[in-house]
């Protein structure tokens, strides 16, 4: 089963890259940008067969290893 | 005295610290990532580096390696663990201090001497320093200091913050602020502080004919407040 997982930066985190983005956007005419901000994708491909248990374990990777919760939120997204 | 530096995959700040911890009389042993034991040791350092290339987060993967279970049962059992730069970077990804190490402000690797303002000396690092003000060398990518706003009180209700960075005469500015971190800061402690992480290199200031001799000075001291 293949869970994917979304990592973003918290609101009040500067990012810099997000803002290099937005800044080089601008520059090629993408004028109504207002905000970027970068984050991480993951696909993990997992034997767990049993969707809630596989999500819960994905949730535990998310808290000891993919994010850093000071600065970062997750999002699992359901498999389809 | 005895230290013992871990190597991780990607360290390449081992050696130098290797030969700064001898110089000042620490007999030091080097400690590969994957073992499980930690030599008796009175100063364990984490150095600097780019552990497992910097992947995922700068010190997240270092991190939960083997050593590192060892590593904080010590720091936990009162033993003194210092992180420079990358190290440092492991030490905030284990929760042993708080915070986390962003990009810098400018999107640039920093290479350069800096300064920095002692602020808290009553502990086994700094204490003795003569000196308020240190020269020390900082080459980061990622050494832009952040925490939330409960953490930043606990850290200063607690006095944990060690450096910041500041002018030749010790005035903490933002104009000296190389990376953008949060009120200027280089260093820190856990509360205990007996645990310290810090973005300079210490281990690079050794020799007058070379760099300068502001990282003798606090090697020197650090040793004597350990015996």
């Amino acid at each position: 089963m293949k869970i994917s997982v979304i990592i973003t930066l918290k609101k009040d985190v500067l990012d810099p890259q997000g803002k290099v983005i937005h800044q080089t956007l601008d520059g090629m005419g993408f004028n109504d940008v207002k905000e970027v901000r970068q984050g991480k994708y993951f696909e993990i491909d997992t034997k767990e067969t049993n969707n809630d248990k596989a999500k819960a374990k994905v949730e535990e990777m998310c808290k000891k290893l993919l994010a850093n919760l000071v600065i970062e939120n997750y999002k699992i997204i359901d498999p389809k | 005295m005895k230290s013992s530096v871990i190597t991780f995959p990607g360290s390449n700040c081992d050696r130098d610290m290797d030969v700064a911890l001898k110089k000042f009389g620490f007999k030091n042993k080097m400690v590969w990532h994957a073992d499980a034991e930690l030599p008796k040791s009175d100063l364990v350092v984490l150095p600097g580096g780019f552990s497992y290339g910097d992947y995922l987060r700068c010190g997240s993967m270092a991190s939960k390696s083997k050593i590192m279970q060892s590593v904080i049962n010590f720091a936990n059992s009162g033993g003194m663990v210092m992180g420079i730069c990358n190290g440092f970077q492991i030490l905030v990804e284990t929760g042993l201090v708080p915070g986390v190490l962003l990009r810098n402000k400018y999107l640039e690797f920093i290479c350069k001497n800096v300064f920095v303002k002692i602020n808290d000396k009553k502990n086994k690092y700094f204490k003795n320093v003569d000196n308020d003000v240190l020269e020390l060398h900082i080459a980061h990518n990622e050494g832009n200091y952040f925490c939330t706003d409960d953490q930043l009180k606990e850290i200063k209700d607690n006095n944990q913050i060690a450096i910041n960075y500041c002018d030749e005469n010790g005035k903490i500015e933002d104009q000296f602020n190389p990376n953008g971190s949060l009120k200027n800061i280089a260093g820190i402690f856990n509360k205990e502080k007996n645990v310290l992480g810090m973005m300079p290199h210490p281990e690079r200031m050794i020799d007058t004919s070379l760099s300068g001799e502001d990282g003798s000075l606090f090697f020197k001291n650090l040793i004597n407040n350990l015996k």
